[in-house]
C-alpha cells in the first residue's frame, strides 16, 4: 500500500529539483494530495505539469493510489 | 494504436469528445454525481450556467479504457473544451477560482452560441451503444 512519504520521494526522486508535499486526505492510504513545486514545470501548461507528475505512477493511479489530487506549481519569485 | 473500425467504444468516446464543445466524462450523472471529484466538477460548470455534455463512465469499464488511452490521462472526471483535454477536477477547481475557467467557456459559448444542446443526446448514444 503506497503512503504519503512514498510518494512524496518518488516524485522528488523522479523530477529534479521538485519538492513535495504529500498528505494522506482520508487516512485510507488510497486518497492523496500534493503539492508539487518544480522548475521543470516552467514554460509547461498545467495539464502537462499535472501529467509529468501522473507518469510516474503509471498505472497505479486508478489502481492502489485511487486518487492523487494534485497542485503544481513553479517556485514562487518574489513580486515586487 | 487499436484501429478504431474494430474498436467502437473508443470511436464512440473519440466522437463525443469531437461533437460536443463541452463535455464532461465522470462517475455518475450531473445530478446524482457518484464520486465528490465528479461532483465539485459538476459544481463548478453550473455555476458558470455552461450548458456541458455529460457521459457517466461507471455503466461500462471500457469507456473508462478507452478514454484513458485517448486523452492519457489517469483520473476521472475529465472535462472536454473543443476537443481539448482541460483537466480534471483540481484543474477545473483551480480555472474556476481564478476565472479562468469563465473565459474558456464563455469564449466557447458566444462562437457558438446559435448550436442546439446536442450534448446530453451524444451522451445518450454512447451509453445506449454499450447497454
Amino acid at each position: 500500500m503506497p503512503d504519503a512519504a512514498t510518494i512524496k520521494a518518488r516524485i522528488e526522486a523522479a523530477i529534479p529539483g521538485a519538492q513535495a508535499e504529500v498528505e494522506d486526505w482520508t487516512g485510507g492510504g488510497d486518497h492523496f494530495r500534493a503539492t508539487v513545486v518544480a522548475d521543470a514545470f516552467a514554460g509547461l501548461s498545467r495539464i502537462q505539469q499535472h501529467r509529468l507528475v501522473y507518469e510516474i505512477f503509471g498505472a497505479e493511479i486508478g489502481g492502489p493510489i485511487h486518487a492523487l489530487s494534485l497542485k503544481t506549481h513553479q517556485p514562487v519569485r518574489n513580486h515586487p | 494504436m487499436t484501429d478504431q473500425h474494430d474498436n467502437p467504444i473508443r470511436q464512440a468516446v473519440a466522437d463525443a469528445i469531437a461533437n460536443n464543445d463541452v463535455i464532461l466524462f465522470m462517475k455518475g450523472t450531473p445530478e446524482a454525481p457518484a464520486c465528490g471529484f465528479s461532483a465539485r466538477t459538476v459544481g463548478a460548470l453550473q455555476a458558470l450556467d455552461t450548458r456541458f455534455a455529460a457521459v457517466d463512465i461507471l455503466p461500462d469499464p471500457r469507456i473508462r479504457e478507452e478514454l484513458t488511452a485517448l486523452s492519457q490521462w489517469p483520473t476521472i472526471p475529465q472535462l472536454f473544451v473543443g476537443g481539448e483535454l482541460v483537466g480534471g477536477c483540481d484543474i477545473v477547481t483551480e480555472m474556476f477560482e481564478s476565472g479562468e475557467l469563465a473565459e474558456l467557456l464563455g469564449a466557447d459559448d458566444q462562437a457558438h452560441a446559435s448550436e442546439p444542446a446536442v450534448a446530453d443526446g451524444a451522451a445518450l448514444q454512447i451509453e445506449n451503444r454499450l447497454s
